[in-house]
């Protein structure tokens, strides 16, 4: 048994080796460094299952920052699949990659070997972010993160679209940041805390600032609310989600609607949890539903009207928060039978398994075939029968199909909700899938029933063919016995 | 393990051989047939003299709430599996030749049948819902690859929303009533709400907006009126065995979830009662004219399947109207099930057929068939008159006793709601005859119009189906006994 932080260690120095090599070892492919990535995380993966937290009377600084309870660790394991994942794509990207990185004849991969590293720092700060327990060091992960996506979302330097999202990012992710941090000194001004858990126990003295003074409460948390909106891209802090989504390169689009959406509710879920048992309560319930409500409604329905398979995307990854923010509404709730924790780590779980397959399969069709728009998949099923049916499961996983985890997740978000006797948006929620399965199933149309323009077929390496099989049978597996996750967090 | 477990993953088994190469339409055939004997073989070990699921086997999925694949059928449950096997095996066998994607289609096929199959032996409600749900998909791709019209596009739209739609109302009214039995833990075990439902009740509140919740949700999925415009057009435009399956099979999955959630909520039923009976006069004389006008013979049936709920709610409506009663309505509204779910079938299975061999299916433009295809029309004739409630014909006894059903405990005296209902109901027996009847003459009696291309007569591999259909329907008809001792009275 080693010490968790290992781990984030591990995934840092691996960056670092693989950065030294790509600036030193000029011969190299390129593919190679990613391939090295990809060998490395699944080596740290596998030494998540031996990691240890604080021995008995062990009070190193660390751990009064530093959490490893089963939250951490499954958003940990949920990190690293992710960066395997998008750096499985990012090989499958490479041809789009160079293309727009105007690379010269002789030095073909040219400025590519950073898009293939970056990834991991991008990695060790979700992981970071997974166990942080204290505002400090919630905020430092999150920026490790923020600043590696600025450089990765902007990284097809002769791409105009590229370079849009790039700015839209930082801009806007600048902005967001500020609201969060403003929010979090707001916090620590009325609890003179930085530890998560020592702010919660002080919730309970009577003479804190905190209780004195709700509405200053209220207002922070409405802030790191904001701050937070942003990174998971619920109303009406989405404005940027289709502009970037679209912009980056595929695989980053994929790192950013998956991973930084999990960091945003870990880190969500860290800070409100004490507030949901508390004075504060019902506003903090109140806004959060509020805001759950907007975002299913508008990125359901904001979904319907695309044509670009990337934007379509883009705001089934806005609906989605709106479900996980349902499910953070019902963390109040004392009659609820299962625990929010369980369930939203499910519902990210299966999440980010339909998500990364659809990602991955438009890396594919891009390189390939040149484009993004839905137009692109006519004919998919003829040209690569493999890619339409992995496809298939993932849009009919998201819109909510039995037997995939997109269903099973929403089915616990709803069955949280009804003993919430949130009705109003439940029956928005009802609205929001039905459109779902109207856009989902659009692809679907597009894949089975139309005709290619011509019949060029799709090749795709082993590699990526493990990678989304794997995918797959995540996706049918959760969705038929979700035990393990719902039992890692139960009490 | 159970024989219910084999007769459900048979049909996944054969998704998965045809995936991986097998002849498609072979093994399509082979399972389903291997299905039918299962089937029989379940209604040979079942013992009518028993209450309760038989045959069960249960494994646990999820702790909280309590989940379970539980497997079991009792007679309701039995009934309703007997009709799926065989239309399966039908379906299989009349499906004409494909063109394209041979083995989608059949994947499709064969996943829409084991849902159904899947749906009617889970005594567990979370695998009641997410297998009938499992039937959703590849309906859209049939109507979408293999459909027929211009529009198919829209009307596949139309009935994969619809469905979705009522499914997510649904689950949100199954997931309330389970809260509503919840003492004792969350558990989506069927016997469990059962039992809970009958020791505990449940508030009068609850129960009247969780019933109007379940109506809407199952009423989308059985095209009960005003939420039927998906059904008529899907059917017109799907294949004809998908059109089998799902008019036959699929659409009385939210009748059977009715007769099975309705008696843990008769407060709510009596709530809603004379709403029910509004809507149920909407399906049977709404839908009866505007099936006399249809001028198709494939809209003209998807018209008059929707119709033909309307007696099926009407045996629902009549439960419990006199309490403790015999619920001879109930009994009649299975038997319903059974007749219009095989009659339907063979119809949809014969109009394939048809459309196969002439270019037009409007009825004004075919005409004197019956001298050339005498097999043909002798066994179109047997159906039509079944749908139409001709005596005889499992149909016919069904609806005799959802009749008696909706007068159940009148002594003279003014009528009640129901039993104008019921009286006007029966007017659609008359309107079922006019269109039925009238489409027999229009194809296969009078001239021949000039230009016609005759249709060759069915191949004998053909008329085997057609005969089982034909034969089940008569055996009911003759012997409803045999059915209506298997369900609890």
């Amino acid at each position: 048994m080693m010490p968790a932080y290992y781990l984030e260690a591990a995934v840092v120095i691996l960056g670092l080796v693989l950065m030294v090599m790509e600036a030193f070892v000029e011969k190299a492919d390129k593919s190679l460094i990613a391939k090295m990535g990809i060998v490395g995380l699944l080596v740290v993966l596998v030494s998540l299952f031996f990691v240890s937290g604080p021995a008995e009377g062990d009070d190193a600084p660390i751990w009064s920052f530093y959490a490893v309870d089963p939250m951490a660790l499954f958003y940990k394991g949920f990190a690293l699949v992710t960066t395997i994942l998008v750096l499985i794509m990012s090989l499958d990207y490479r041809s789009v990659l160079q293309h727009y990185m105007g690379a010269d004849q002789e030095k073909p991969g040219a400025g590519i070997g950073e898009f293939h590293y970056l990834p991991l720092f991008t990695c060790a700060g979700l992981m970071w972010m997974a166990s942080a327990k204290d505002i400090v060091s919630i905020f430092v992960a999150l920026e490790l993160v923020t600043i590696s996506f600025y450089v990765l979302v902007a990284f097809m330097r002769r791409n105009v679209g590229s370079l849009e999202a790039g700015v839209k990012y930082l801009i806007l992710g600048a902005l967001s940041t500020g609201f969060f941090v403003y929010g979090l000194t707001w916090l620590f001004g009325l609890s003179g805390e930085t530890e998560l858990s020592k702010i919660a126990a002080a919730l309970g003295n009577d003479d804190s600032a905190m209780v004195r003074y709700p509405k200053a409460l209220l207002f922070s948390l409405a802030m790191i609310l904001v701050g937070l909106g942003f990174k998971i891209a619920a109303v009406p802090f989405q404005i940027w989600v289709p502009d970037v989504y679209q912009g980056a390169p595929t695989p980053i689009t994929a790192f950013l609607s998956v991973g930084s959406k999990a960091a945003g509710f870990v880190v969500g879920y860290r800070i409100m949890e004490p507030f949901f048992a508390n004075h504060v309560a019902p506003q903090l319930v109140t806004l959060i539903l509020a805001i759950s409500g907007a975002t299913i409604l508008l990125g359901n329905l904001a979904a319907v009207a695309q044509e670009n398979f990337k934007r379509l995307l883009a705001y089934s990854s806005i609906s989605h928060a709106g479900f996980l923010l349902l499910a953070l509404g019902c963390s109040s709730s004392t009659t609820s039978p299962v625990n929010v924790e369980g369930v939203m780590a499910l519902y990210l779980g299966g999440y980010l398994a339909m998500t990364l397959v659809a990602f991955h399969v438009m890396c594919l069709v891009r390189a390939q075939l040149g484009s993004e728009d839905l137009s692109a998949y006519k004919g998919l099923s003829k040209r690569s029968p493999f890619l339409a049916g992995v496809l298939l499961v993932a849009m009919i996983s998201l819109a909510g199909v039995p037997f995939t985890a997109g269903f099973i997740g929403k089915m616990y978000v709803f069955l949280m909700a009804l003993q919430s006797r949130y009705f109003v948006i439940i029956a928005l929620a009802v609205v929001g899938v039905g459109a779902g399965f109207y856009y989902y199933l659009k692809v679907v149309r597009a894949m089975y029933w139309d005709d290619a323009a011509d019949d060029q077929s799709v090749q795709i390496s082993t590699l990526s063919k493990v990678a989304m099989l794997t995918m797959v049978a995540l996706i049918v597996i959760l969705g038929i016995y979700p035990t393990p996750i719902l039992n890692l967090f139960a009490a | 393990m159970s024989i219910l477990d084999l007769i459900i993953f048979l049909p996944l088994l054969g998704v998965a051989a045809i995936a991986f190469g097998a002849p498609a339409r072979t093994t399509a055939k082979a399972v389903t047939g291997v299905n039918l004997l299962l089937g029989l073989a379940a209604w040979y070990l079942f013992d009518g003299s028993k209450d309760g699921f038989q045959l069960t086997a249960s494994r646990p999925l999820i702790p909280v709430p309590e989940i379970a694949y539980a497997v079991g059928i009792d007679g309701l449950s039995l009934i309703m599996l007997l009709l799926s096997v065989i239309v399966a095996f039908c379906a299989m066998w009349m499906a004409p030749a494909v063109e394209r994607h041979e083995k989608m289609y059949f994947i499709s096929l064969l996943l829409i049948a084991a849902g159904a199959i899947g749906a009617f032996c889970s005594t567990d409600i979370f695998f009641f819902y997410a297998f009938h749900e499992l039937a959703l998909i590849p309906t859209f791709l049939m109507i979408g690859i293999w459909g027929k019209g211009e529009d198919r596009s829209a009307v596949a739209w139309k009935i994969t929303i619809y469905l979705a739609v009522g499914s997510i109302i649904l689950l949100a009214g199954l997931i309330a009533l389970q809260a509503q039995l919840s003492n004792g833990g969350l558990t989506f075990d069927f016997e469990a709400w059962q039992q809970r439902a009958a020791n505990d009740g449940i508030a009068s509140a609850a129960q009247g907006w969780i019933f109007l919740t379940l109506l809407i949700g199952f009423g989308i999925l059985v095209s009960l009126f005003p939420f039927h415009a998906w059904a008529a057009p899907a059917y017109a435009s799907a294949p004809s065995p998908t059109s089998m399956l799902h008019a036959g099979v699929l659409k009385k999955f939210g009748l059977y979830g009715l007769l099975r959630f309705t008696p843990m909520l008769p407060e709510g039923l009596e709530t809603w009662r004379n709403l029910l009976i509004v809507l149920l006069l909407g399906n049977i004389l709404f839908m009866g004219f505007v099936t006399i006008a249809q001028r198709n013979l494939d809209s003209m049936l998807g018209c008059s399947s929707v119709m033909h709920m309307g007696y099926i709610f009407l045996g629902l409506a009549s439960w419990n109207i006199v309490a403790g009663g015999d619920p001879i309505g109930y009994t009649g509204a299975v038997l319903l099930m059974f007749g219009h779910g095989i009659s339907i079938a063979l119809l949809f299975g014969l109009c394939g057929r048809l459309r196969e061999r002439v270019s037009t299916l409007e009825m004004d433009r075919l005409g004197g068939l019956g001298k050339q295809v005498p097999v043909f029309s002798f066994l179109f004739g047997l159906a039509a008159f079944a749908s139409a409630g001709l005596p005889g014909f499992a149909n016919f006894s069904g609806e005799v006793m959802v009749f008696f059903g909706g007068f159940q405990g009148y002594e003279g005296g003014s009528l009640s709601r129901l039993q104008w209902a019921t009286v006007l109901a029966l007017w659609g027996v008359v309107i079922s005859a006019v269109y039925m009847l009238r489409a027999y003459r229009n194809i296969f009696l009078g001239e021949q119009p000039d230009g016609l291309k005759v249709p060759s007569e069915l191949a004998i591999d053909q008329r085997l189906p057609c005969a089982l259909l034909v034969v089940a329907l008569l055996v009911i008809g003759f012997y409803p006994k045999l059915f209506s001792d298997l369900l609890p009275l």
